[in-house]
């Protein structure tokens, strides 16, 4: 449990010839915390995350993971020291059972520990005798969480936990990742399960195009994202919505949606001003806040 | 005590949800003056949310006075004197509102009309008295 952030980025960048998978991203995690990391396919996050673990070169920028450069090749073996990562793949050795997979994994880490990998093997049901190549795709999952829950790291990535696993799985993993957060693991992963996202993180993280569109609280997300409907006694087109809080205005013959990132208050006021017949205010799940965000920002940044 | 899930995308954070839930159950009777609380991870297992809002939720019943958390021990429900007289006051709000919404209907107002009328008030109210 340390002081200094899990992960922080200063204008990393990846560039595949002309292709830019990650565009000058500013990226700040803070410990002890569980941040749900979104976006599109091929949106930059498995870069993002392979940058982090010095898997990949950045071309530029910088970054540190739990204090330490991930550029300088000493400091970046001490990082995977302490970093346990699941990777988008699940690679593991097809020709190995789960138990030699198990085996051979512990001999790597000082902070293996024999307990949990007992406790996960029942609460998973994984078959110690079979062979990895014949593993199911969810099972597959299972193993590759099951290899980096058995140790005892400050930060805990992962890369699509939740992808090939059935409802019960996916339950078993927000437990496992929650129960691991309750000891002091900070916990960065990366998912298209919105719902997974919105449930058990503190923070959100959205990346479009190589991007950080958004870094926010879950708690600022439900207090201050709303879906506000208006309906006017006439048709609203003209009407100036350009508020403090207002992220996008949709209208269709007489009604007229407001996506807002706060200032309800301002914004009901301008409405009434405007004589609206009637003005809703509702909540918007992660869901929409990703749609919103994306959709209107996408476009922008082509 | 049995905690009810929380809802992910009711437009309050979860550990509002989660402090209403707790105090609702010391009013209610569920919990009783004394009471333990499950730890924070052993709550946060069970309801399948970030330990920091279980967490955060303990810390403000702490200073609302609805909560005991002793280090290494676990939460108790501490019901003070002060606490009962703010749960008093509530109960009897609440029957004045019940009074209230009772004859709004006997009136022929619908709910919704009635939830609106409500929240209309709050909403023109609350700006004034958060400053």
């Amino acid at each position: 449990m340390s002081d200094c952030p899990a992960i922080e980025t200063i204008g990393l960048s990846k560039s595949y010839g002309r292709m830019e998978a990650v565009r000058d991203l500013t990226l700040f995690v803070g410990s002890n915390c569980l941040t749900g990391f979104l976006g599109r396919n091929g949106a930059g996050k498995s870069t993002t995350i392979k940058m982090l673990l010095g898997m990949v070169r950045p071309t530029a920028g910088y970054g540190k993971v739990l204090g330490r450069r991930i550029d300088d090749p000493a400091e970046s073996v001490e990082i995977r020291r302490q970093v346990a990562y699941v990777s988008e793949d699940k690679r593991l050795y097809g020709y190995m059972t789960v138990e030699q997979t198990i085996r051979f994994t512990s001999s790597f880490y000082a902070d293996w520990r024999t307990d949990r990998v007992a406790a996960l093997l029942r609460k998973f049901e994984l078959p110690l005798d079979r062979k990895v190549k014949s593993l199911s795709k969810g099972m597959r999952t299972k193993l590759a969480l099951l290899l980096a829950l058995a140790r005892r790291p400050k930060l805990l990535i992962l890369d699509e936990p939740s992808e090939g696993l059935d409802p019960i799985g996916v339950e078993q993993l927000l437990e496992c990742l929650v129960a691991q957060s309750s000891e002091g693991t900070s916990v960065f992963f990366s998912s298209h399960q919105i719902e997974e996202v919105e449930r058990i993180a503190d923070r959100v993280c959205i990346v479009e195009r190589g991007r950080l569109l958004v870094d926010l609280s879950m708690d600022e997300i439900r207090q201050s994202y709303r879906q506000i409907d208006l309906v006017f006694p006439f048709e609203p087109r003209e009407l100036e919505f350009n508020l403090m809080g207002v992220e996008s205005v949709r209208t269709e013959g007489c009604q007229l949606r407001v996506f807002s990132s706060g200032n309800t208050d301002g914004i009901v006021e301008r409405a009434r001003a405007y004589h609206a017949s009637s003005i809703e205010v509702a909540p918007v799940g992660l869901r929409e806040v990703f749609l919103g965000t994306v959709r209107e920002k996408s476009d922008a940044l082509v | 005590m049995i905690f009810p899930k929380l809802a992910s995308t009711s437009g309050a954070p979860l550990y509002l949800q989660l402090m209403q839930r707790i105090r609702h159950a010391a009013e209610s009777g569920a919990l009783q003056d004394g009471d333990q609380l499950p730890s924070i991870r052993a709550l946060a297992e069970e309801l399948v949310v970030s330990p920091n809002t279980v967490a955060k939720a303990y810390s403000e019943l702490e200073h609302e006075g609805l909560l005991d958390l002793r280090q290494g021990s676990g939460a108790f429900v501490t019901l003070s004197r002060r606490a009962r007289s703010f749960m008093d006051h509530v109960d009897r709000a609440r029957e004045r509102v019940s009074e209230l919404v009772d004859a709004l209907r006997a009136e022929g107002l619908r709910d919704d009309e009635i939830r609106r009328v409500f929240e209309a008030e709050l909403l023109r109210a609350a700006p004034a008295r958060k400053r």
